[in-house]
């Protein structure tokens, strides 16, 4: 009898088996990482951490979140670079010339430069990796980086050609670069990942170079050795690059684990020595203990409330500033975001310096007030001046619209309830999958909806940009021309006195108008183990990890 | 028989193409694109050049059609939002994992499952009884995430040898194997009490009992035979669910599977691997349909596969 029944069972496993296709993951002679004290048994100092995502691509201009550049800013290195103490310093660049204009740059490279493959770094690469990051048919995802560079937009959106971007190898060492308009904050963008070089000659002979790490060539402190997909990423020092003895690890490993909370107890458990995803309980956790490895890093964020002025009465600047107004800052990022945010005092985060190298945020001053009072005051005389009364306006079944996720609810609920009592108003929340709510916003399709801005580099002109009339990114259809004129007034020039004025004063004017209300500004924290140092954060990037050292 | 499998094989490539045309219509009615991120906009500009790229500028009829085509050479395409890999290659690479811990929870389901069910039923309303089925009501009730945390938390991280999260050797394999079979083990249980019992208090049992056969022999020979074909019956679903691999507990785990993709290919509205995955979980799914339906045939001789259809 049950003969058949083991026929069946045995039948069914057969073919799972076979529908496996007969494989035993390939993976039963691993070199046991998990066991492995960091140095110890090797003598080699391996830096564990977690990736936290599958990178999409590793091809420099391909990349387009922090999960590529990590590891990215680690194999590879521009024009500039940051040093071990957060500096913008010369990278592959030796030396560089602005001409008078600031239209024209011109880098001489150093001499002891390589691919790890072995060949030299030229100005040739630089020149073809731009030019192939602008070439429409690569479909850089981050190509807009680059469009300060003369020429680059017409070439990237099939206006121009290849030929007319400015940027020329005159000779193996020397790169001139010609830029549309003056850019004070160039210099920091080659050392942007999707201005990193290339190897012309590696990736015209085969344009899968960056899918293997055999055939993977960089230029940077690390090298990459090996990529389990959605499992593990490991690099190895490279013994070629010029500044290898800044280099103090023999190597990084990093897991793909997409679990913060996993990736906590590895943490914990001793197998990870600096992580930087860290679920947002335990953050709070640290930080009321005092616990000595949890750093707070700045980064170039800013979390905001778009309102959708073409709506009665979100048209009338009293009753959007009443909104920002009655919204308690300091609670949200206290009581429900707790990750250690900064309540917004502008759209300007802290963490980007002025012309006299203090910072801006500082400078520029809080520009965001909370009172109630006021904010019922202003809310009154808005709905007045617009013919309505607040059931008026609650008849309307306002919606905040945010993206779903935990956090966003948090504060969303918070809020509604903080304009609830304030103002006496009614607002409806609703959440929908981001990439609805951007249709939405795209379409004006809201009345008010959360949204988030991350900066690419540290100038103030990354958010101050977003909002002049033109720009792709300004979904309120902000319109102010002496907004406009001031933003033009600071891209004209790279006299840091002339810019840094116009933009404070296009800070103020922003924030007297507010066609956005900021929330909070995001930080990055993350814990570093005892033993290890030289780990720190540069605003614009993910934590540095390049020059950490492991102590016993 | 051979006709038999023909005419659902036949069946089976119909099966497809309309689950091909129905992800296709849905999945390019949902607003949204491969390349949108949360946080920072793509100009319009450069968004066409991505559309160009993947051919996402195309009509929309002619794309279904390449599609189609595509298939039918078994060729998913690439992904387009993981550049390093094609979708036949992360189908590849994803479902021998995620298979692997799915047959070994269909082992432990189906080891402890269906016995845990007939001792409750043998023993209805004593203690066996409510313990086997508080163990099955857990198992229900409890959300895989809990149990997968919980497992890391306070089993994980204090015993050295099983690791927390991974992919590589068996003992990585442990706990999310169990966490996966505890669901439908609690099922099969419950299922096997149900049918148990009902097929103790039928009158061939009693004839047996009455012709003198020890209780040990009706159980195992009468008794459990017939109390067991429900499960046989969802054997074939459950299966293509477990070695399809499971969101949550690939995400938790830090586990290398296909299962993740099912939920992220649609939230990164990565066309061609949503179709990907679903297409080859479609031809998982039939398959063992069929296999079901054909091991049927072996244990239940009343049921005879050339009488059906007419």
């Amino acid at each position: 009898m049950s003969k058949k029944i083991l026929k069946l069972i045995s039948i069914f496993l057969l073919l799972a088996v076979l529908f496996t296709g007969c494989s035993s993951p390939a993976t039963q002679e691993e070199p046991q990482e998990t066991a492995e004290e960091p140095g110890a048994s090797t003598g080699k100092k391996i830096l564990r951490t977690n990736n936290s995502s599958e990178p999409g691509s590793l091809d420099p201009p391909l990349a387009q979140g922090t999960h590529e550049s990590w590891i990215l800013e680690n194999c590879f290195e521009g024009l500039m670079t940051f040093d071990e103490n957060g500096n913008l310093v010369e990278g592959m660049a030796e030396s560089y010339e602005v001409s008078e204009d600031g239209l024209t740059y011109t880098f001489k490279l150093r001499d002891d430069i390589t691919w790890s493959n072995g060949d030299p770094v030229t100005a040739h690469d630089f020149e073809y990796a731009w030019k192939r990051a602008l070439d429409p048919e690569t479909a850089a995802n981050y190509a807009s980086i680059l469009y300060y560079i003369k020429g680059a937009e017409a070439y990237n959106t099939g206006q121009g050609s290849r030929e007319d971007v400015g940027v020329k190898a005159l000779d193996d060492k020397t790169l001139e670069v010609t830029l549309e308009t003056p850019t004070a904050f160039f210099l920091e963008l080659t050392a942007f990942y999707t201005y990193f070089p290339v190897n012309k000659n590696v990736v015209e002979s085969n344009p899968d170079w960056a899918k293997d790490p055999s055939t993977y060539v960089c230029n940077g402190p690390f090298m990459l050795v090996e990529w389990k997909h959605n499992d593990q990423i490991i690099l190895e020092k490279n013994p070629n690059y010029y500044n290898a003895h800044k280099i103090k690890l023999d190597g990084i490993d990093l897991d793909i684990l997409e679990d913060e909370n996993t990736a906590w107890q590895k943490y914990l458990g001793g197998e990870y020595d600096i992580l930087v995803d860290i679920p947002t309980s335990v953050v709070n956790q640290l930080k009321q203990e005092n616990n000595p490895e949890l750093e707070i890093g700045l980064m170039v964020g800013t979390y905001y409330y778009n309102v959708n002025p073409a709506i009665k009465p979100f048209n009338n600047v009293k009753v959007r500033k009443a909104l920002s107004m009655a919204m308690d800052r300091e609670t949200i990022v206290e009581k429900i975001t707790m990750g250690g945010e900064i309540a917004a005092g502008g759209v300007v985060p802290p963490g980007l310096k002025d012309e006299k190298g203090e910072d801006f945020r500082e400078a520029v001053g809080n520009l965001i007030e909370y009172n109630p009072e006021e904010a019922k005051r202003l809310f009154e005389e808005g709905l007045a001046e617009e013919g309505m009364t607040v059931e008026d306006f609650n008849s309307q079944g306002f919606v905040l619209l945010y993206n779903t996720s935990e956090s966003h609810r948090k504060i969303a609920q918070a809020v509604q309830e903080m304009w609830r009592t304030t103002l006496g108003i009614e607002i409806v929340l609703e959440n929908v999958e981001f990439q609805v709510k951007l249709d939405r916003e795209q379409s004006g399709d809201y009345h008010i909806s959360r949204a988030g801005w991350i900066g690419d580099f540290m100038d103030p002109m990354t958010f101050l940009d977003l909002w002049w009339s033109d720009s792709a990114f300004n979904d309120v259809n902000y319109n102010n021309p002496e907004y406009d004129a001031l933003i033009r007034k600071a891209k004209s020039t790279n006299d840091q006195n002339e810019r840094m004025a116009a933009m404070k004063e296009a800070e103020r004017m922003l924030m007297e108008d507010m066609p956005v209300i900021p929330v909070y500004f995001y930080t990055q924290p993350y814990t570093v183990k005892p033993n290890v140092t030289g780990v720190f954060k540069v605003p614009v990037r993910y934590p540095t990890i390049t020059y950490a050292d492991i102590t016993d | 028989m051979a006709k038999y499998i023909l005419k659902r094989i036949a069946l089976a490539i119909v099966t497809i193409w309309a689950v091909i045309t129905i992800t296709f219509v849905l999945m390019h009615s949902v607003p949204g694109n491969p390349f949108a991120t949360e946080n920072r906009k793509i100009p319009d500009n450069i968004m066409e050049n991505l559309m160009k790229k993947y051919g996402l500028d195309k009509p929309k009829g002619e794309q279904y059609l390449m599609y189609l085509k595509n298939i039918a050479r078994f060729d998913f395409g690439e992904s387009m939002k993981q550049d390093s890999e094609t979708v036949n290659q992360i189908i590849a690479r994803g479902f021998p994992v995620s298979a692997r811990l799915g047959i070994q929870a269909i082992l432990i389901a189906l080891i402890f499952g269906p016995a845990l069910g007939a001792i409750a039923a043998l023993y209805q309303n004593k203690a066996p009884d409510y313990i086997s089925m508080i163990i099955s009501i857990i198992g229900v009730s409890v959300p895989s995430f809990v149990l997968g945390s919980f497992s890391i938390q306070f089993i994980a991280s204090k015993i050295d040898w099983i690791p927390i999260g991974g992919w590589g050797e068996f003992r990585h394999t442990l706990l999310p194997s169990i966490a996966l079979a505890l669901m439908p083990l609690a099922q099969f249980a419950r299922l096997m009490r149900s049918s148990m019992l009902e097929v103790l208090g039928q009158d061939y049992i009693k004839t047996a009992k009455s012709k003198g056969i020890s209780r040990f022999a009706v159980i195992m020979k009468h008794a459990i035979r017939n109390a067991i074909l429900p499960i046989v019956s969802i054997l074939g679903t459950t299966i293509s669910n477990l070695v399809a691999g499971s969101f949550v507990i690939e995400k938790i785990f830090g586990i290398p599977g296909l299962g993740q993709f099912f939920t992220t290919s649609v939230f990164n509205r990565d066309y061609t691997l949503i179709m990907g995955v679903t297409v080859f979980y479609a031809i998982v799914l039939i398959s063992m349909m069929l296999l079901v339906d054909i091991a049927y045939t072996l244990i239940d001789p009343r049921i005879r596969l050339t009488k059906e259809g007419h």
